[in-house]
């Protein structure tokens, strides 16, 4: 590996070569850091990049460390990047909104604090969706993000930044969130792998909600192994998250096994997942049927009958859930300046909230609606109804047949920017296959697996029963290694 | 017409006003508990500069979460058992959505019986001066911040909010519209904070730590919500107001009006409340980020053999263990001080003797002691806390457990008579001396001895020969006698060995 491409390292690969002395920490972030600023221009992946030279001089300490044989955590310096709506002390955490311009977290989540216990250098803030609602990052109040494989092109969102900035080498690796596709969506368009845990394995705790009953964070990475990796260092049972699953079944050790092979598990690929896919898409999940046979697994189609109720039930339940979540940012204890001369109470809060961009307004809106005594029976209770009723479908599935569900992880090709951004309902429906593991709280990976013939990364999506994390980055991992070769993305 | 709550006002045309109808919401924080419902915070943030008691989850900080108090699930599980309630299998939590400054979040956590019995009790009932007073629910949830108002004029308001208060632990109890008047209301507010003060949730006498509203009307009328009510004691005054205010109304053929006053503490008035009424559209949701709290079978009766003994079960033991008559035991069994005072100073031979010593002039000396002690720090805690905190130091002043013991057993075992007791019970209570030192020098020791007794009933006799003649006929006049020997030995006198004494001599006689 020579100098100029140590940043093209996976995390498994930084590791090995910085605890051999093949290279140091400190060469891989200063690396990092001045490529940062090169692609930074291209990109807009990051929305804040922390002090150079306070970040220099932890990996100078993790240098250290490794000569005289200390300790350096699993991570031992490696550059990662979390998505904004991960609070970090003393760092900005906008979520990509003008609404917390000037929010500085008091705290750390506890995903960054066991980033940073295992020696993680966390170098950025990634751009993002406001308040992680949007599938492309042109939603953020920061300028969208851009798609590294083609700079016309959205890199998906919200976790936009934090995959782009994984496929342009700005990151090692990268935290983002996932309400109903932000992790593997990104992913998917990025070329990069995303990893959406089953539902309390890793602590919400310092991740600003948005929706809380289904959202997870989730690791962006460039190899399965790299997602277990960073995986195994955030999960687990965490005291300031009530909804965290028990130490015991959230076993860390996700690297473990993981190149087990898929022999002998049973694939079921979702009819109404494929269906309506591009036939570019469509034809990259048969060649990963067929890999997957070819290792040993059997696949078959399955259908789920309550998919296609899934995208509206996910929109009423996200929307209601936002419009209490994010009904805290009335600017009265944090937020940016504005005076209250002239106003009382409502009127305040009135004009405060009128900092939230168009879409986290339309989503309040229909939240306070879907929500509201007059309208839940109609539409947040049925929304409940359906999410209870697809959850017993995909549990049926896996208890009677089926270790994996596979489809792709989006129906349709990288679009460009400014596409689809005036037609909201449109874009929803790029969630159809995502949203049904939030929905369920089951795990869901995507895993690039090829690349259109206009150059478009493509995407495919597994998913598991619950607390089936280590079977589910098995089968991943499996795909990946059957997979034709990728190309590099382009400089 | 309530059985003790005015006048009497009868309609106009000679017919009684019809029955009112009460029902309660009392709101009682969890003082006793270490910590806030949802975060480390302190559940008693009394004496604390404004937002001191805060930290980033009780703020409602970006990205913080819940964290469910166990012992607030526990101590309020005792409350919901406490009252006859049903404990439900699991409990579950939702969020009640409005804007309003004290809020942080702009929704408060609290239960709801959306899915199932899910508060943590209902469907209670407890029997309040011979009537049972239904429990309609007990919930959990968080007290809201305090506003604060400077400024003179409306012109010139200020607002500001101390979140110090939000996020304690409240528990809200709902009760059924059943109380039949102020007395059975005024009983059952003293059995519940007497209750809530025994089961180590809450100190009542803290302000502001058990806040009601009230719902009153006229049996067939319009219902009226009093709120804004912030002692027990004005609670039951703003009933009574707001009863006779509906009988004036009902006896002059005037509707009451649907609404809600607000209680005026200082004109001791009900107004109608100002501000327009939120609309009630909350937007109940569960609340994810609390998993549902699974309350076995096991947890609940270890957590019932872990609850302390009610007032009505304390009662029942003194006057069927110790035969305190009934009306002494409802005095003692009602004051926490008194009666662990006689738990601890109580033997089988001694209790009934003890319990008058309490009643008859222990409390009375307490109560004089405090009245005079130095006004305590006004920093230090709040009127009502300092009040409680002076009455148990006079307490202790005026006598240890051990004396009160030696005092009672002398009597019990016939050593001392009740009147020498008295004495020698505000000697020690007056100089801090022992009960040995007291009774040995005020020679207290009771006179049984009939030789030494002889001589004072003869001498008796011949100085009331009157008294003496009718006594053979009229047992009131032998008591008479009786008395005159004690007042010769300064009651020094066994009575029973002197009324022995005295009739034998008469029959002689
Ligand atoms: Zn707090």
């Amino acid at each position: 590996m020579n100098h100029s491409s140590i940043i093209r390292a996976s995390a498994l690969e930084y590791v090995r070569g910085v605890t051999s002395g093949e290279f140091t920490a400190e060469e891989f972030l200063s690396e990092t850091l001045s490529h940062i600023e090169e692609a930074e221009a291209r990109y807009n992946a990051y929305l804040h990049v922390e002090d150079g030279q306070k970040l220099l001089a932890r990996a100078r300490e993790i240098d250290r460390g490794i000569k005289s044989g200390q300790k350096v955590g699993l991570l031992a310096g490696m550059p990662v990047s979390i998505k904004d709506n991960i609070c970090m002390r003393g760092s900005r955490t906008t979520c990509g909104s003008r609404m917390l311009e000037g929010f500085v977290a008091p705290y750390d989540a506890t995903a960054v604090s066991r980033l940073h216990a295992e020696g993680g250098i966390i170098v950025a803030k990634a751009n993002m969706d406001e308040f992680a609602m949007g599938l492309t990052t042109e939603f953020s109040a920061y300028g969208p993000s851009r798609n590294p494989w083609n700079t016309g092109y959205v890199p998906g969102g919200s976790s936009g930044g934090s995959a782009a900035a994984t496929a342009a080498f700005e990151c090692v690796a990268s935290l983002g969130s996932d309400t109903g596709g932000s992790v593997r969506n990104p992913a998917s368009f990025c070329s990069v792998v995303g990893y959406k845990p089953t539902y309390g394995l890793v602590s919400r705790h310092g991740l600003v909600s948005y929706a809380n009953s289904i959202e997870q964070i989730g690791p962006i990475a460039r190899t399965v192994s790299d997602a277990a990796l960073v995986l195994g260092v955030i999960a687990g049972r965490d005291e300031h998250d009530d909804t965290t699953a028990d130490a015991a079944a959230a076993d860390c050790g996700y690297l473990e096994g993981i190149e087990g092979g898929i022999e002998g598990m049973r694939v079921g690929i979702v009819d109404e997942m494929t269906e309506g896919a591009d036939p570019e898409v469509a034809r990259a999940v048969e060649r990963a049927s067929k890999d997957l046979e070819a290792a040993g697994a059997s696949c078959e189609r399955i259908s789920l009958d309550m998919v296609g109720y899934s995208v509206p039930s996910y929109y009423t339940i996200t929307a209601a859930e936002a419009a209490s979540n994010l009904a805290r940012y009335d600017n009265l204890r944090y937020g940016y300046d504005l005076s209250v001369d002239g106003y009382e109470f409502n009127s305040y809060v009135a004009e405060a909230r009128g900092r939230f961009g168009p879409e986290v307004t339309r989503r309040m809106i229909l939240g306070g609606y879907v929500s509201s005594a007059g309208h839940a029976g109609r539409y947040y209770l049925k929304a409940l109804k359906v999410r209870a009723k697809l959850t017993r479908e995909v549990a049926d599935a896996f208890a009677s047949s089926y270790d994996i569900l596979m489809a792709p992880t989006v129906p349709i090709l990288p679009f460009r920017i400014g596409e689809k951004s005036d037609d909201p309902v449109s874009l929803f429906m790029v969630d159809l296959n995502t949203v049904t593991a939030n929905l369920t709280r089951r795990p869901a990976v995507s895993v690039p697996y090829a690349v259109s013939a206009g150059g478009l990364p493509i995407g495919v999506q597994m998913m598991a029963d619950s607390m089936q994390d280590k079977t589910l980055l098995r089968a991943a991992r499996a795909l990946e290694k059957r997979r034709a070769p990728l190309p590099e993305v382009p400089d | 017409m309530s059985r003790d709550g005015g006048s009497g006002s009868g309609g106009a045309d000679g017919t009684a006003a019809p029955r009112p109808v009460i029902g309660l919401e009392i709101h009682c924080q969890m003082t006793s508990l270490k910590s806030k419902l949802f975060c480390p915070c302190r559940a008693d943030y009394r004496g604390m500069g404004p937002n001191e008691n805060v930290c980033p989850v009780c703020m409602g900080m970006p990205g913080t979460l819940p964290r469910l108090n166990a012992e607030a699930v526990r101590k309020g599980t005792m409350i919901a058992m406490a009252l006859g309630c049903a404990i439900p299998e699991r409990i579950s939590f939702f969020r009640k959505n409005y804007f309003y400054p004290d809020l942080p979040k702009n929704f408060q956590i609290t239960q709801l019986d959306m899915y199932g019995d899910t508060c943590i009790g209902g469907r209670g009932s407890i029997l309040v001066d011979g009537g049972a007073v239904g429990i309609r629910r007990v919930q959990l949830e968080e007290d809201p911040g305090r506003m604060i108002y400077e400024g003179a004029s409306a012109r010139n308001r200020i607002s500001l909010v101390d979140y110090n208060r939000a996020g304690t632990p409240l528990v809200e109890i709902v009760t059924e519209p059943d109380f039949e008047g102020p007395r059975q209301l005024r009983l059952f507010l003293q059995m519940l904070s007497d209750m809530v003060e025994n089961l180590g949730v809450c100190n009542p006498a803290l302000e502001g730590a058990m806040r009601a509203d009230a719902n009153v009307s006229l049996e067939g009328g319009n219902r009226v919500e009093i709120k804004n009510i912030s002692s027990f004691h004005d609670l039951e005054k703003a009933v009574v107001f707001e009863i006779a205010r509906q009988e004036a109304q009902h006896s002059r053929d005037l509707e009451v009006v649907q609404e809600t006053r607000h209680w005026d503490a200082a004109r001791k008035i009900t107004i109608p409340s100002r501000l327009k009424e939120e609309e009630k559209g909350y937007r109940y949701l569960l609340e994810a980020d609390i998993p549902w709290v699974r309350i076995d079978a096991e947890t609940v009766e270890s957590l019932r053999s872990r609850m302390p003994e009610s007032v009505s079960e304390k009662r029942e033991r003194f006057v069927s263990l110790y035969m305190i008559p009934p009306q002494v035991a409802d005095v003692l069994s009602s004051d926490k001080l008194y009666s662990d005072l006689f738990d601890a100073a109580r033997t089988d031979r001694n209790a009934r003797e003890l319990a008058n010593i309490i009643t008859t002039d222990l409390m009375g000396l307490v109560m004089a002691a405090a009245a005079t002690a130095p006004a305590a720090d006004r920093d230090a805690a709040d009127g009502g806390d300092a009040q409680k905190k002076k009455r148990d130091d006079a307490a202790s002043d005026v006598i240890s457990v051990d004396g009160l013991r030696e005092l009672a057993d002398a009597v019990a075992s016939g050593n001392m008579a009740r009147n020498s007791a008295k004495q020698a019970l505000h000697e020690m209570a007056k100089t801090g001396k022992s009960f040995a030192e007291v009774s040995s020098e005020m020679d207290l020791g009771l006179v049984s001895d009939e030789s030494e007794l002889l001589g004072v009933v003869q001498s008796v006799i011949s100085e009331e020969p009157q008294a003496a003649k009718q006594a053979s006929s009229n047992p009131n006049t032998v008591n008479y006698l009786v008395g005159k020997v004690m007042q010769k030995t300064r009651g020094k006198a066994d009575p029973q060995v002197t009324l022995d004494l005295l009739k034998r001599c008469l029959s002689e006689g």
